[in-house]
């Protein structure tokens, strides 16, 4: 498509105001971080690392994040488990209710976290569960699942399943043509939605809330910080390491899942562009 | 060639989701023959490879490889290799992976399977390309490595399911060539799936004409070609007039009818009808001349452009001509006509 002179300017500019609107915000805690006085004004007087400091040496942010990282962490593990084993089945079998299956392992992503949350909560009450490090991570995996059987589901339906039968048209039996062709195509998915997981796992809020026992997660402690009110320029420092922190599985998820069709697409619209 | 049996098929019926694609299908493929099945789409041939490869199972009937019955082993144990219509490379390993690969489950060693894999490349003239991806490959080369990937197993029958539908027609005559080559040095059976009719032709030792899950005739590509058993295998192998004379259904090929100016005299011991030109078509070689007889019966004519058909090349529309042929190049059809 071609676009004239004005209406290509006026898209930047949109886009740019889009951008402007959606990272200001995140910008905003990240000077703040630097700013030595308590009180948050503008423009900043006086620049300091004084609060990374603070932050660093604060035992209630270690064991939040030590916490949220182990969470994260199981939870991804076992969705990981969970998650692919659903998108394998789903994907091979023909059964009958295979489809309301596929809906109900989307749903918790779907559904408002407070609902996730209150069932879980209520479901743990009722069985006489303590709430924990363990509740937490049960909770997590709900929604982590889901990415991950999305993007193995996805990949596998993408494959062609002549790749299969030419395994074992080679001789290969079905252990063979997992651990030598199934793994090696779902792996990039895996892989990208692992990271999804994670991210997902390791900044959540709500279903955390009630799900958590005396403990808090990283994001339970920014919560109570911010409403405190007074640990704001330790907070920003600490959002600013997660945002961090979260950049990096993130951008290696987005590389990943588009590393098959990304290169030709960009190819593809270079072409158009170019175009007299 | 050798007539002992490589693949035997018995019996054979398969239906998917109640609509029956193979009927009752018997066939003896020999040692070392070049065997296709030629057939349109939906005539149940590839579903008869793929049984032969194992990835299907027939309802009814038995297929045996070198007498050994395998109806029931999975495809993973049956020593038969397939070059599939998609090629089905594996896009995350190099090409001399790929063409290991069965030598690789199979546990053999590494040295001798890399230099299996190579000789295999060699054979099918892609000794530079061992490290590169199938995604840089143009289409005829993943369809080489394909064919070197099955050989290098060394398969008793080699099964080859529309291995050059998807190259251009260049290189699908080139290949062709190649895999007749192919096939002769190493001497296995090739079961070939096509429903190309000039590529059946040109490869084969012998055809299987199929049609709605039945064999409607086996043969050389010159018996099938000068004596078609049904009205199907007439008209699906080249172009074929069928006309009905005396109550009887006969078979006439475009190249052996010739046109006659009304006034000339018939070769000796020829029939001939009187026809009215309705079109010619003018194709460098040949020209197709489209007449009709007097009984509404629709020909069309191959007329050679040698320079000897004399005035009746010059033919138009509209023209009243006789069309001639000898007895014994007109053949009673089997079946009536469908």
């Amino acid at each position: 498509m071609r676009h004239s002179r004005l209406s290509r300017t006026a898209l930047w500019l949109w886009v740019a105001a889009v951008l402007f609107f959606l990272f200001a915000p995140i910008l905003t805690i990240v000077l703040f971080g630097f700013d030595k006085s308590n009180v948050e004004t503008w423009p900043i007087q006086h620049w300091t690392l004084h609060w990374y400091s603070v932050a660093w040496n604060d035992p209630q942010v270690r064991s939040a994040f030590a916490l949220s990282i182990k969470a994260a962490v199981a939870s991804t593990s076992l969705s990981i488990l969970l998650g692919s084993m659903a998108a394998f089945g789903v994907h091979k079998a023909r059964f009958f209710g295979r489809d309301s299956i596929s809906l109900l392992l989307i749903l918790p992503l779907a559904l408002p976290g407070i609902i996730t949350g209150v069932a879980l909560n209520s479901a743990f009450q009722w069985a006489g569960i303590t709430l924990s490090v363990w509740t937490i991570i049960v909770g997590h995996t709900t929604f982590c699942i889901v990415v991950i059987y999305n993007n193995v589901l996805a990949r596998l339906r993408r494959t062609s399943s002549t790749l299969l039968e030419a395994s074992a048209d080679l001789g290969a039996s079905s252990v063979q043509t997992f651990r030598l062709v199934t793994l090696p195509t779902i792996a990039t998915a895996l892989v990208s939605g692992a990271l999804l997981a994670f991210a997902l796992s390791f900044d959540e809020v709500i279903v955390t809330t009630f799900t958590a026992g005396a403990q808090n997660t990283l994001p339970i402690w920014i919560f109570g910080a911010i409403r405190l009110g007074q640990q704001l320029p330790e907070v920003n420092v600490v959002v600013t390491m997660v945002v961090l922190l979260m950049f990096i599985p993130i951008l290696i998820a987005a590389r990943l899942t588009g590393s098959d069709n990304f290169a030709p697409r960009v190819a593809a619209t270079r072409k158009v562009t170019t175009a007299p | 060639m050798a007539n002992d049996s490589a693949i035997a098929i018995r019996g054979v019926a398969k239906s998917f989701a109640g609509t029956t694609v193979l009927h009752d299908i018997n066939l003896e493929i020999f040692d070392g023959e070049f065997f296709t099945m030629l057939g349109p789409s939906g005539s149940g041939k590839t579903t008869l490879l793929r049984m032969v490869a194992g990835f299907e199972t027939p309802d009814r009937g038995t297929i045996s490889l070198h007498g050994d019955d395998v109806t029931q082993r999975s495809a993973h144990v049956r020593p038969v290799n397939t070059v599939f219509q998609d090629y089905a490379l594996f896009p995350h390993m190099d090409v001399v992976t790929n063409v290991e690969y069965g030598l690789r489950v199979a546990g053999v060693k590494k040295e001798d399977r890399r230099r299996r894999a190579s000789e295999a490349l060699a054979m099918v003239q892609l000794e530079g390309f061992a490290k590169r991806r199938p995604a840089q490959l143009s289409g005829g080369q993943r369809q080489r490595v394909a064919l070197a990937r099955a050989i290098v197993n060394e398969p008793s029958v080699l099964l080859l399911d529309e291995p050059l539908g998807a190259l251009d027609l260049k290189l699908r005559q080139e290949m062709q060539t190649e895999l007749k080559v192919i096939q002769r040095r190493i001497g296995i059976t090739f079961l070939y799936v096509t429903h190309d009719q000039e590529e059946a032709m040109a490869m084969s030792d012998r055809i299987a004409i199929m049609n709605a899950g039945v064999i409607e005739q086996v043969g050389s590509p010159k018996e099938i070609y000068e004596l078609p058993a049904s009205p199907f295998v007439a008209s699906f192998i080249g172009t074929s007039n069928v006309i009905v004379r005396n109550g009887r259904t006969q078979s006439l090929r475009p190249e052996r009818l010739r046109l006659l100016l009304p006034a000339s005299s018939p070769p000796e011991g020829t029939i001939t009808e009187p026809a009215t030109v309705a079109d010619v078509v003018y194709l460098g070689p040949v020209i197709r001349v489209y007449v009709r007889l007097a009984n509404g019966d629709d020909l069309v004519v191959v007329q050679s452009n040698d320079g000897l058909a004399g005035p009746s090349f010059s033919v138009a529309a509209g023209d009243a001509v006789l069309v001639a042929w000898r007895p014994q190049d007109a053949f009673d059809l089997e079946s009536e006509l469908v």
